[in-house]
């Protein structure tokens, strides 16, 4: 930190770090300055003249984003100077601007409807036909280009050159013909490359997952951590329920990183669209399935499952929340006085790393588990366990055998254990082959707190309502538990 | 008629290291050596001498803006503009092609007023005989001995304009596009690959060796006050005898047309664009402006580079308007906003003013689009499409009329 100083932001004394760019320092003081090539993770290249202010003792406007604050600096953001010189040049992003607000993803969220809103409203004067350029241009597998709607902003551009380092995108040709477009050779296919979306600031470059499914004024808004992987990346779920028949049909919409320590303003693309399969192949009844299916009550299931759950083998996985898992550790450990869990990151959960953001291990909370002293045993032991006979009562929550051993191993060996309960929100491969299955409610509709690979304790909150009967992990856990209790009391045992 | 930097080029060989040293080349440098560092820019300071590439910054006050060792230890560089664009300008090509040696003395004594151990020449991409001129006089003078405080290295622009442009300059030096910087930082503190660097034209650091053989108070006196020396201009158009042609500072217009031997075939003077086609220009009413920085700034125009081009009376203004409105639009680097859409703008609406299908609105229209631009952009060339298009639409309203009326 430098040393504070005073300046003064329209008339008021304000306080600010020496050094800090007047677009921030203002921002800080709840004055928003109007900007489309500045971004703080990306830098102030200064060439979108928009974000003009006014220096007491300058005769012409200066860009906010290149100024640092200084003692006794007087700068104002709201004289007619300062209107005027935005209006104009916003007037001048819009000449050749195709105007397709109608059928642009971007509306709603657009940094030209916003500011045309804002400070703009003048009558157009532009009788000179548009230029076109390329409106359909498939950039990379998750990312679709508009050059028309393109500002030459370069942020996608200082993206690609300063946060991935892989130069897909470049601006070519020169003065007003330039555009944006894909080096020669290239695809924007980097593992980061929907955050390009993001920091567009207008419909230049949209999301190929999320087009046209619904407008983003339908859309809630919830803060949530990003369960695809231990770094626990800071996300903003975007959930579509005002109007369940667009998305076709999905709740969730899409997903937004969200500033933080942890992930800067950025997150993978991996984790950006893994919430595909969230409404897809989900639990919501409580079910006893052999002999034959039947639906139970939450309470008579817990009642049906005391017995069984004595020396049980707990197959889990670093999906539940700490929550979750002190409630697991209060039933199987502190209850059942079991030890014999089996959750860690098998080739099922582990996958690509790199400098950036993403970790080997794809599940957020191993470390929740470890915190509370639980570890571990080889799933290769639990293999070998069950083939000799040694497992009578398999307990498997959030997690999918069939991605653990294959799906042939998985299905012998689970015809191999007498009672097998699955529990968690999704069926998987193996839901049809168990005994028990306890519904259980996704990341989303759920609040709780994930410990990141730093050790960094983050909540998440709950977006949507859950779907049927399933309750958080850890309510099953408390049930369960309330219920082996009960049942010793009767038996007149004592833990 | 005082002439400094053009008074051997009578002299075939001029351009060869025999020739130019029997005629006094090198003196100054030897001498700048033999001066501490202080003294070379006190000297430079004394002679009036401003920067003569467009700007007519004090070109001694710009080399103290170089932060001193202790502040910014690590290399510094001088370059030396010779990317020579500004239509109407073409003196540098001719003090290049004819006294190479000028420049790369003038240069050497840059490096070392700013203990710089490292100058590159940066030439117009289009000068390929300008280019191998100076690689043969660059050889020729590494076998002398003059470089031993500082090396050489020529580099080629790839045909953009504003590569013309300080920071542009830097940014083509170090492979990127040719994007002006927007300052602060300045070259001199943050120039090439964020080393202070002083860039300077060509002409400018031809002056340097007389300065330094001569003295200060004796350059100071040939010009005006504020700008000492001489001033070199590229006068093409329509006048008898166009060509390059030196001049004290402070000459009248009229002297400088008559050199050229007046308006070609007895024509009326209908107007004179003095530094270059990014100036405004001056009219028969202005022949007796003082051909000074601050003269003719106070004339409503500019210096410049010297690119003097003289129009007659059988040019239309909305032609030459839209002319150099097209040429910007075709050079504007694209960065910023302003600069980018304004000029594009303000071109097709001169090109339609140009078919006769302008309206009234038209004009007041494209004023204000100028004035949108002004003050809002990262370098000049935004500036110029405004001020120029404003200075020919105030200067010649009724060619304007004449086009709108006729649609």
């Amino acid at each position: 930190m430098g040393k504070t100083v005073k300046y003064k932001l329209n008339g008021r004394e304000v306080e600010a770090e020496e050094g800090r760019l007047v677009i921030d320092a203002a921002k800080d003081a709840g004055v928003e300055i109007a900007h489309y090539c500045y971004h703080p993770g990306l830098g102030n290249p200064g060439n979108c003249r928009m974000c003009l202010v006014e220096v007491a003792g300058v005769p012409k406007p200066l860009p906010s984003c290149r100024m640092a604050v200084k003692e006794g600096l007087d700068v104002r953001t709201d004289t007619e100077m300062v209107k005027r010189a935005q209006a104009g040049v916003l007037e001048l992003h819009l000449v050749d601007h195709p105007l397709d607000c109608p059928v642009c993803d971007q509306a709603g969220e657009c940094g030209l409807q916003d500011y045309y809103m804002k400070i703009g409203q003048y009558p157009s004067q532009v009788r000179e036909d548009k230029d076109h350029k390329g409106k359909r241009i498939e950039a990379g597998p998750h990312v679709m280009l508009d050059q028309e709607r393109c500002i030459l902003c370069t942020r996608c551009t200082r993206f690609v050159d300063n946060v991935t380092k892989t130069h897909e995108l470049g601006i070519f040709s020169r003065g007003h013909d330039g555009r944006l477009g894909l080096a020669p050779g290239k695809v924007l296919d980097n593992a980061y490359s929907g955050n390009v979306v993001d920091v567009c600031p207008v419909g230049a470059l949209t999301d190929r997952d999320f087009r046209y499914k619904v407008r983003v004024w339908y859309l809630d808004k919830t803060d949530s951590i990003c369960p695809g992987c231990s770094r626990g990346c800071s996300i903003s779920v975007h959930t579509n329920t005002q109007r369940p028949w667009h998305n076709d049909g999905k709740r969730v919409a899409r997903l937004k990183p969200r500033f933080s320590d942890v992930n800067g303003h950025w997150m993978c693309d991996d984790g950006r669209y893994g919430f595909q399969n969230l409404d897809t192949d989900r639990l919501g009844k409580v079910l006893t399935l052999q002999p034959e299916k039947a639906e139970l009550p939450w309470a008579d299931m817990a009642e049906e499952l005391a017995g069984r759950l004595p020396g049980a083998t707990v197959v889990a996985s670093g999906m539940l929340s700490n929550e979750d898992w002190a409630a697991f550790k209060a039933l199987f450990v502190d209850t059942l006085n079991t030890h014999d869990f089996y959750f860690s990151a098998e080739p099922d959960q582990l996958g690509a790393e790199d400098d950036l953001l993403r970790r080997r291990e794809k599940v957020p909370n191993l470390k929740g588990a470890e915190a509370l002293g639980l570890r571990s045993g080889s799933f290769d032991q639990l293999a070998k366990d069950i083939e000799a006979g040694k497992v009578s009562c398999l307990y498997v929550i959030e997690r999918d055998l069939s991605k653990v051993w294959g799906e042939a191993r998985a299905k012998a060996l689970l015809a191999k254990v007498p009672c097998v309960i699955l529990q968690g929100p999704n069926k998987g491969a193996l839901g049809d082959l168990v005994h028990y299955r306890l519904p259980t409610t996704a990341y989303v509709e759920e609040e709780g707190r994930f410990t990141n690979f730093e050790g960094k304790v983050q909540a998440y909150k709950k977006a949507l309502d859950p779907i049927g009967q399933s309750r958080p992990d850890w309510q099953v856990f408390q049930l369960l538990q309330k219920a082996v209790s009960a049942g010793r009391i009767k038996k007149g045992v004592t833990a | 008629m005082t002439k400094i930097l053009t008074q051997h080029f009578d002299e075939p060989k001029l351009h060869e290291l025999e020739t130019y040293r029997r005629l006094g080349g090198y003196k100054g440098l030897e001498k700048a050596l033999g001066m501490s560092r202080k003294d070379v820019t006190e000297e430079v300071k004394k002679s009036n001498l401003r920067g003569l590439g467009g700007a007519g910054f004090p070109t001694g006050g710009k080399w103290e803006t170089v932060p001193p060792e202790e502040k910014s230890p690590g290399p510094r560089y001088v370059v030396v503009n010779c990317d020579e664009s500004e239509p109407g300008c073409f003196k540098d090509r001719v003090l290049v092609t004819r006294a190479p040696h000028q420049v790369i003395e003038g240069a050497l004594i840059v490096a070392h007023a700013v203990d710089a151990h490292d100058a590159f020449i940066f030439v117009r991409g289009e000068y390929q005989n300008q280019y191998d001129v100076f690689a043969k006089a660059i050889a020729e003078a590494e076998g002398t001995g003059y470089m031993k405080h500082c090396s050489m290295k020529l580099m080629r622009g790839a045909g953009a304009y504003i590569s013309g442009l300080d920071t542009a300059l830097l940014e083509t030096m170090e492979g990127k596009k040719a994007w002006p910087r927007q300052p602060p930082p300045f070259p001199t503190v943050f120039g090439l690959m964020g080393r202070p660097t002083v860039v300077n034209n060509v002409e400018t650091v031809s002056m340097l060796p007389h300065i330094l053989v001569n003295g200060g108070e004796w350059f100071a006196k040939i010009g005006v006050p504020k700008s000492g020396g001489t001033v070199v201009f590229s006068i093409s158009g329509h006048v008898e005898k166009p060509g390059v042609y030196e001049f004290p500072m402070g000459v009248k217009l009229r002297e400088v047309l008559a050199a050229a031997g007046g308006v070609r075939g007895g024509r009326r003077l209908k107007a004179v664009i003095p530094g270059g086609t990014s100036m405004p220009p001056l009219l028969e009413k202005d022949l007796d402006v003082s051909m000074d920085f601050d003269s003719i700034r106070a004339a409503g125009t500019m210096l410049g580079a010297g690119g003097m081009v003289v129009l007659d009376e059988t040019v239309d203004a909305v032609e030459v308007a839209h002319i150099i409105g097209r040429f910007l639009t075709h050079e504007s680097c694209g960065q910023c906003t302003p600069c980018r859409e304004g000029s594009a703008w303000t071109e097709r609406i001169l090109e339609r003013v140009l078919d006769g299908k302008g309206t009234p609105e038209d004009l007041p229209n494209l004023t204000r689009l100028g004035e949108n631009v002004a003050g809002k952009v990262i370098c000049a060339l935004g500036e110029t499409v405004g001020v120029v298009t404003r200075a020919y639409m105030t200067r010649f309203p009724e060619d304007f009329k004449k086009r709108i009326s006729n649609g």
